[in-house]
């Protein structure tokens, strides 16, 4: 074995395969960085290439980028507190506070060399465990793989912030969510709303960046200066290197964890951050400053999000079953190949997977030595006035989110849930629990379903579940612990909030929205219907008890919330951008997207960031042209508009 | 052996010089591209089978077309391929630069009448028809050694993994069905899922598509975990069904029924097993140029996938990667498409009401 190992060492370094890796690895750090696209969008893009590569440079390309997404998102999540990818979305709840305090530099460099770990302890559990792997991944059967998605809602306890049952109700909003289309079991069409789109369920993209990006970008227009409140990225590049050495305990016990969930055929990698760092909240003894900056909550989900690709491939390797939505892709790559991933290739071709593991080894020390390189011109960023950085945001997001599904319900969807998520900010709702839900419903009714009915309620004796049952109650306990009260997401202070009938409001309209899942799921039959409507019937009783609090309670409660009444007057009013928004929305869908976004351009520059004329130009054409050569490079499509529907428009404004 | 490769020697040949023919006409009409790009529509995500099996076609095809177009595979999903296919048939116009590759999954709801398929298929114009095939196989516990043991399986209650009653999936529930077995169906376990479902042990009985077969079933039946029972088997030109080329040791479902029980299969039931089963494996994935495409461009398209399917080198990859079938091409293409989506409506209504009547699955009037 130590000679197959070996040789594929020297496969890897020698020739052009090292050339296609770094070409791997800079496409996947630039969709990484790119908020909204990630590990899946440059997956797609480059599996058209592979086809007729050899064998070695093909995996070498897709490994490349497999490895550091995870590694380049970081930069957005911690500069513009924006997920980079859905990867890093942890990160940004201690990374961006670490970023404005001037401490981006101590934030990103703990991030990278974390990073760097994660990824080489995955590429070393990948090496150890493929061989041996396949008697435990037989062992999860589905009643273990549905208490592993109740270990993971767990996590909600820790990071609903100061008001656990606000942080309960977010989290069965983010479940309701996550059940919207049809069930998995029947095919009913549950809560779509009367509405084609909703059918296939939303994608992970538009509700990841809806509820945390387009509240963060609005949230900075209003105060329009730059991100950063002190000027500089601050000196902490070793400092964050000292952070991450001192805490590895942290790293290795959350790169394990990354491991795992990326293993479990089914969770979903995405949930791996959230893991990682609710459960480092959890063990910590000082949480006091969690969601404020603690370097801690940067080390944890990034060591964890990259050791998930090394997991990942397990099952993809094994089982020819992925592990995640990028190896979902990268499956797809090798049968193009013509490998065959299944228990032959381990038996037959160990060569390959070695050279699978060396690169995502290898890759992952590149990707974060690259981003320590570029991190000081990407960092600028954060020092510019904000209204010239908006307009960039939001064309990213708006076109990142319309290749979700390339409906213009992904865009009508980013806007809907981007303003629940700017109300649930300004009342103290958290949003990670949303988050959490919503990655784990289809994960936890699929499997609650298959294991009572493969087992009947026997399920809930097997060994497997009462262990990662005791598990799941010993994490709530050391949750619990110290009183719940870290202030993760939502800073600032409640309490003394004298007008609360806008709260209120809010909180009214999520019962409707509760009582409405409720009256849609009645229709449905018991398969399609059950797990869902326990969570919509507990949620609006939940919903019943906060307005009664609101309505009745003392003004020290918890509950009682509402950033609006203690902002300082001279902040725009948020309505406004969001007409910003939809001025944006209504411009494409008259004349197409790369005509809209450029009208919004110039209109935006003009009278947001008062922008000279020269200047406004100079920027529009520069949106344009990006947006062309996206278009062009990896053949994709924008949101097109009655004019397009009209007249045959030449590219790129079709 | 000789005689086959022979025979398709000469066939290529005739299939070249025919093509040589034609196309001195074709390149001075409007059927050359070159210079030009043709979009490979497939509705369904990247890498997925019918992804997969598109982008395998795509570089041979852009060699063959007249004037050596880039071919774009372009992924349109949603719907479970419905919404893509929609789309396709609203948008593409029939100037042979779109054309549509589509799978047994697009096909199953149309022949339910599903709400919302928008295309009407048969207006469509199939060029090249890839057949696939399936193997049932069960756990060795259950004791049965082969097709001839199915008998002993009767009464025994199997669990089985399954996508969706209105799925693809509906073939081997049917096809159970028919052959007496007790099998409950678990939904919501796409074929990979439901293969690790049976690896587990949580399910009994279960099917693979031919190459998930070969890759992952196969060594599990060397290691004595698993026992294949029967395949789909393969339509000759008789519009009969014959044993699997890719599994010519298996029978195929109407043989097995044979052995186990001494007679043909027939009835009401067994027709409408025929139909989906053509429908959702013997035909299932065709390509399609759009309604209305003038014949020339329609005979380009047939003569390059033709000299496609005879390349050597083609023949040689699509061995491993599309198991060992014969890819119909022109005439042969619409006929396939003719038997699949040519439901008698008796069988048609048959099983929606069988589907109403196991697994309460309503059904819009249309």
């Amino acid at each position: 074995m130590l000679d197959v190992i070996g040789s594929a060492l020297v496969n890897v370094l020698s020739g052009t395969h090292l050339l296609y890796m770094l070409l791997g690895v800079a496409v996947g750090l630039l969709v990484g960085i790119l908020p909204g696209l990630g590990g899946i969008a440059g997956m797609s893009i480059l599996l058209p290439f592979i086809y007729g590569m050899d064998t070695i440079s093909a995996l070498a390309l897709l490994i490349g980028l497999l490895a550091v997404v995870p590694t380049g998102d970081t930069f957005t999540s911690v500069l513009m507190g924006i997920p980079g990818s859905a990867a890093s979305q942890a990160t940004i709840l201690d990374g961006f506070p670490m970023a404005k305090r001037g401490e981006a530099a101590r934030a990103l460099s703990a991030a990278f060399f974390s990073s760097m770990l994660g990824g080489i302890f995955g590429a070393v559990v990948l090496t150890a465990f493929v061989v041996v792997a396949r008697p435990v991944i037989l062992a999860f059967s589905s009643a273990e793989l549905f208490m592993l998605t109740v270990l993971g809602l767990a996590m909600v306890g820790v990071l609903s912030g100061s008001s656990f049952v606000k942080g309960l109700l977010s989290c069965a909003l983010g479940l309701l969510l996550g059940f919207v289309g049809a069930a998995p079991a029947t095919g009913e069409w549950r809560l779509v709303l009367g509405m084609d789109y909703l059918v296939d369920g939303l994608p992970l993209v538009v509700v990841a960046l809806g509820i945390f990006a387009i509240p963060e970008i609005i949230d900075l227009m209003r105060r329009n200066r730059a991100i950063a409140e002190a000027a500089s990225l601050g000196r902490g590049w070793l400092q964050g290197i000292r952070d991450t050495l001192r805490e590895w305990a942290i790293v290795l016990r959350c790169s394990g964890i990354g491991c795992l969930i990326g293993a479990m055929p089914g969770l979903g990698g995405s949930v791996a951050d959230w893991m990682a760092y609710g459960h480092t909240v959890q063990l910590a003894k000082d949480k006091s400053q969690f969601g404020r900056g603690d370097v801690r909550g940067v080390l944890a989900p990034e060591s964890a999000n990259n050791a998930v690709a090394g997991g990942a491939l397990v099952p993809t390797l094994l089982f020819g079953i992925p592990g995640s939505g990028s190896t979902a892709i990268f499956l797809g790559g090798l049968v193009l190949l013509g490998i065959q991933p299944g228990i032959m290739l381990v038996e037959t071709q160990l060569d390959l997977v070695y050279t699978i593991i060396w690169t995502l080894a290898i890759a992952n020390v590149i990707g974060a030595g690259l981003c320590v390189a570029v991190s000081p011109f990407v960092a600028r960023l954060t020092t510019l006035p904000y209204a010239y950085v908006a307009p960039f945001m939001l064309m990213i997001i708006f076109f990142a989110a319309y290749q979700a599904t390339s409906d213009w319900g992904d865009i009508l969807a980013l806007i809907a849930i981007g303003v629940l998520g700017l109300y649930m900010r300004r009342f103290g709702w958290p949003r990670p629990p949303l988050i959490i839900g919503f990655v784990l419903a289809e994960g936890a009714e699929n499997y609650l379903y298959q294991a009572i009915q493969f087992q009947g309620w026997a399920w809930l004796w097997r060994p497997g579940v009462l262990i990662i049952a005791a598990v799941t109650l010993v994490s709530l306990w050391a949750g619990s612990r110290y009183g719940g009260g870290s202030t993760v997401d939502e800073g600032g202070a409640s309490g003394r909030v004298r007008d609360r009938r806008a709260q209120l409001l809010f909180t009214v309209f999520m019962m409707a929205t509760f009582a409405y899942a409720i009256v849609d799921l009645l229709r449905w039959s018991f398969l399609a219907k059950g797990l869902p409507l326990a969570v919509a019937a507990l949620a609006f009783a939940g919903a019943l008890l906060a307005a009664g609090v609101i309505l009745r309670g003392a003004p020290t409660n918890a509950l009682i919330f509402d950033t609006e009444a203690e902002a300082p007057r001279n902040m725009a009013s948020a309505a406004r951008y969001v007409g910003w928004l939809a001025a944006l929305l209504a411009a494409s869908a008259l004349l197409g997207f790369v005509i809209g976004l450029a009208l919004f351009f110039a209109a935006f520059l003009h009278f947001e960031a008062r922008a000279p004329a020269w200047r406004n130009a100079l920027l529009t054409a520069s949106a344009v042209l990006f947006l062309a050569g996206m278009s062009h490079v990896f053949v994709l499509d924008f949101p097109r508009g009655l004019l397009q529907q009209v007249v045959e428009m030449p590219w790129p404004f079709r | 052996m000789r005689n086959r490769a022979l025979r398709s020697l000469g066939a290529a040949v005739i299939g070249v010089a025919l093509a040589a023919v034609a196309l001195a006409p074709a390149q001075a009409g409007a059927a050359d591209f070159q210079g030009k790009t043709v979009e490979f529509v497939v509705p369904f995500p990247t890498a997925g089978g019918s992804d997969v099996w598109a982008r395998f076609f795509a570089p041979f095809l852009a060699e063959e077309l007249p004037g050596k177009p880039t071919v774009v595979v372009k992924n349109a999903p949603g719907g479970g391929s419905i919404t893509g296919t929609n789309q396709y048939v609203q948008r593409a116009r029939p100037d042979g630069l779109s054309i549509l590759g589509t799978s047994g999954s697009t096909q199953l709801p149309y022949l339910l009448d599903d709400a919302r398929v928008r295309y009407e298929l048969k207006e469509l114009v199939p060029v090249l028809v890839s057949p696939t095939g399936g193997v049932v196989y069960v756990n060795p516990e259950l004791g049965a050694k082969d097709a001839r043991d199915i008998g002993k399986l009767r009464g025994r209650k199997m669990k089985y993994g399954s996508q969706g009653p209105t799925s693809l999936d509906l073939v081997p529930v049917l096809a159970f069905e028919i052959m007496g077995l007790d099998v409950d169906p678990v939904f919501g376990l796409a074929r990979g899922p439901a293969r690790l479902a049976y690896e587990r042990g949580e399910s009994l009985i279960d099917y693979q598509t031919s190459s998930a077969y070969l890759r992952n079933v196969v060594p599990l039946i060397k290691a004595g975990k698993a026992v294949p029972l029967f395949s789909w088997g393969v339509l000759n030109d008789k519009g009969e069904f014959t044993r699997d080329p890719t599994f010519p040791d298996l029978p195929h479902f109407a043989e097995a029924y044979e052995m186990a029980y001494g007679k043909k299969p027939s009835g009401t039931a067994y027709e409408a097993y025929k139909a989906f089963v053509v429908a959702g494996f013997a035909a299932q994935k065709p390509i399609f140029l759009p309604k209305g495409t003038p014949q020339d461009v329609v005979d380009t398209y047939v003569k390059a996938l033709d000299r496609v399917v005879k390349r050597p080198d083609f023949k040689e990859k699509a061995g491993k990667e599309l198991g060992d079938y014969e890819q119909a091409v022109g005439p042969a293409a619409r006929q396939a498409m003719r038997v699949a989506l040519g439901i008698d409506p008796e069988a048609k209504a048959w099983v929606k009401d069988w589907l109403t009547r196991r697994f309460q699955v309503k059904f819009d009037k249309k």
